[in-house]
């Protein structure tokens, strides 16, 4: 198990540096949609330290529902509708974004052997892992144009967070678990609304034509 | 009554999406605005111990900012009367449903003792007011729209991460586990320090992006320029002052934990830069919406100094919540009519507001006397209160700076408003036939005549109330 386990912290951050190199919007959403996957497969794995198992597996499946197949759906029928070009544009190169996904990658796993955790350790990778996730999420939002990418990266940062999050699942409340899923679809959703509108009216889902508010 | 005063604008707001008539569709907002003003009141006489397992409570600290967007929402229900019958062109389903459940949103932020429904509350506000902002379903206001759910999402993301830190902090072999305010702020310094110490980051940084403080104010401009006056009004005097009872409510735990210094320096350090931008960007804007977002920024920043002073100040701080939701109510209203008055929101063609609006000019220039704190108006007090925390706690520099800026944000929004509003006529465009009415400059008047009113003379229960939440914070 603990092999696996290891395995799957591993890819998921490969896949974070993945997203960053990526140029092909279905390529990046298909990575995504794995990420969604492995979270849930984590969920699962990390199920054996006594809590009980069948909440966990609501979490898992929910997150599997959820990450791995409604919002990688949702996001492959925007780009169809939109017949969107497939590169993406990125303000800051995809070298120079690897670089700092890396540099990311080290701060986090510094950052998480600095603070040590009050409760048993989980995993020693989780809490990197996650930080990691986050940051690549903030990078791919800040350097990238085109608003299907940006949605993406929330999506990212969303997958780190709950990374984290599987660290409290024995003591938080379902209800708040819930919360965080329908959160998140929700937020998708409206934002999906929006892109559609933003096609409509400038015909591209380029957020750079969106300038005209200036000081 | 405090399930009532949640669940009431909710089903109403449900019930606005299927109303099938657009025309006495708004009528439902009035009725939502009333029966949660009753029920606040009736919280008043007969407050409610904590219900739902003491998820929901209203304390001191929430009865203030929920009684202030109380009195707002209804100000502004009854002037989204007037103000819809004059758009009846577009279809107000949404705008009219978004509007109640952001008000059932902002009541269970104001209610909740639990930081896992603080934040999903947080959440809802923000999904419920993007779509609202592109009422006007053109390029400026879609850009307003999607940088404000963006920039917003960004936010809320970054506090569920530190509601995540913080609850880690508690979850040691003798930590409380649970994220109940009570619960975390008892086990204080059981909580381990660091994790509390970088919870507080990210949800300053989260709830900050909500309130808007600088450098995290970036979506607030465009969404307060392109949406509605009164989604303006709502937002400044309401949203806004709901994401600081959040910043609050960390401030409780984390000052329980020990780390209230660091907190408090960051909280201090942050608004004093929003106070600072407010004052640059204030001169000469062009754009009357877009320069009262600034004065947004400036009193969100007033409230974070205020917090980070401690002591007095927290006690003008929340006095600062109510007349900030008052004031801004006036400002945003008669900017609104203004708007329509002109069709236009650029000081190079609205010029003697004054004279076109007779009523809505003289607000807008007694609004911005009352927002930049001149005397009698009661922002006057509520500034003066934190100033002199600032001196009694033997911060002069802090009390200088805070002297300067606002009296380069004076100056500055002064030359513009008093451009808006005197002149003369010539060269504004023509007026499509708005003039002020019951429905929309009543409103704004009433909200205005209550900051005098509030500014002669402030009645005992409502200090105590400020004190009271003033303790909550600083534990004295």
């Amino acid at each position: 198990m603990g092999a696996w386990t290891d395995m799957a912290f591993i890819l998921v951050v490969v896949l974070d540096l993945f997203l960053l190199a990526s140029s092909r919007l279905g390529a990046a959403i298909r990575a995504v949609a794995l990420q969604g996957a492995l979270l849930s497969l984590l969920a699962l794995l990390l199920t054996s330290s006594g809590h009980s198992p069948g909440h966990m597996l609501v979490v898992a499946g929910g997150a599997f529902l959820i990450k791995a197949i409604l919002i990688p759906w949702l996001m492959f029928r925007a780009i169809r509708e939109m017949a969107i070009r497939r590169e993406m544009e990125p303000l800051v190169g995809y070298v120079p974004s690897m670089i700092l996904g890396g540099v990311g990658v080290v701060l986090s796993f510094a950052f998480s052997r600095g603070l040590p955790l009050p409760t048993h350790e989980m995993h020693p990778f989780l809490v990197p892992t996650a930080l990691a996730t986050v940051w690549t999420g903030l990078l791919l939002v800040v350097s990238r144009r085109k608003a299907v990418t940006q949605v993406l990266g929330f999506l990212v940062l969303e997958n780190g967070v709950f990374v984290f999050g599987l660290l409290l699942t024995d003591f938080m409340p379902v209800m708040v678990e819930a919360g965080v899923l329908l959160d998140l679809l929700a937020a998708v959703f409206v934002m999906g609304i929006v892109m559609f509108q933003i096609n409509r009216e400038f015909a591209s889902l380029d957020t750079d034509a969106l300038s005209s508010l200036k000081d | 009554m405090i399930v009532f005063v949640i669940l009431v604008p909710f089903v109403l707001g449900a019930s606005a999406f299927a109303w099938p008539d657009n025309r006495t569709r708004p009528a439902l907002l009035v009725v939502g605005a009333a029966l949660h003003a009753v029920g606040i009141a009736s919280l008043w006489i007969h407050p409610e111990g904590p219900v739902m397992h003491g998820y929901l409570f209203l304390d001191a600290a929430g009865k203030v900012v929920v009684t202030t967007s109380s009195i707002l929402f209804l100000a502004s229900a009854l002037y989204a009367q007037g103000y819809l019958r004059h758009r009846s062109d577009r279809d107000n389903r949404v705008f009219v449903g978004g509007l109640l459940i952001m008000l059932a949103a902002m009541t269970t932020v104001g209610m909740a003792q639990h930081l896992g429904v603080l934040w999903v509350a947080i959440e809802i506000t923000t999904l419920a007011t993007a779509p609202l902002i592109y009422f006007n379903h053109n390029a400026r206001s879609l850009e307003a729209a999607w940088k404000y759910l963006l920039v917003s999402s960004l936010g809320i993301a970054l506090a569920l991460l530190g509601t995540f830190f913080l609850a880690l902090s508690g979850a040691g072999p003798d930590g409380p586990r649970s994220l109940l305010l009570e619960d975390l702020i008892r086990a204080g310094p059981q909580l381990s320090r660091p994790w509390v110490r970088a919870a507080f980051v990210f949800l300053l940084v989260g709830y900050g992006t909500k309130m808007g403080l600088a450098p995290l104010h970036s979506w607030k401009h465009d969404a307060y320029g392109e949406a509605p006056g009164l989604l303006g009004a709502l937002l400044a005097g309401g949203i806004t002052n709901f994401a600081f009872l959040s910043v609050v409510r960390v401030l409780q735990v984390t000052s329980a934990a020990g780390e209230g210094a660091f907190a408090r320096d960051a909280l201090l350090g942050l608004g004093l830069l929003s106070m600072a931008l407010a004052a640059v960007f204030m001169a000469g804007q062009r754009d009357f919406k877009r320069m009262l977002a600034y004065s947004s920024v400036e009193h969100m920043g007033i409230l974070a100094v205020a917090l980070g002073l401690g002591g007095a100040a927290v006690t003008g701080a929340f006095y600062h919540v109510l007349n900030n939701g008052l004031s801004k109510g006036v400002m945003f209203l008669a900017a609104g009519n203004i708007h329509r008055a002109y069709g236009s929101k650029r000081t190079d063609q609205v010029r003697c507001a004054a004279r076109r609006l007779p009523v809505s000019g003289s607000l807008f220039l007694a609004g911005f006397l009352a927002v930049t704190g001149t005397p009698p108006f009661s922002p006057f007090w509520s500034e003066f209160m934190i100033l002199n925390g600032a001196i009694g706690t033997g911060r002069p520099v802090v009390a200088g700076l805070f002297l300067l800026f606002l009296a380069v944000i004076f100056i500055g929004m002064g030359a513009t408003v008093l451009h808006v509003v005197q002149g003369s006529d010539d060269g504004a465009p023509g007026n499509p036939g708005f003039k002020d009415g019951w429905l929309t400059a009543g409103p704004p008047l009433v909200l205005m005549l209550a900051v005098l009113a509030l500014g002669l003379w402030l009645p005992s229960p409502l200090m105590g109330l400020f004190s009271a939440a003033a303790r909550l914070v600083t534990g004295t």
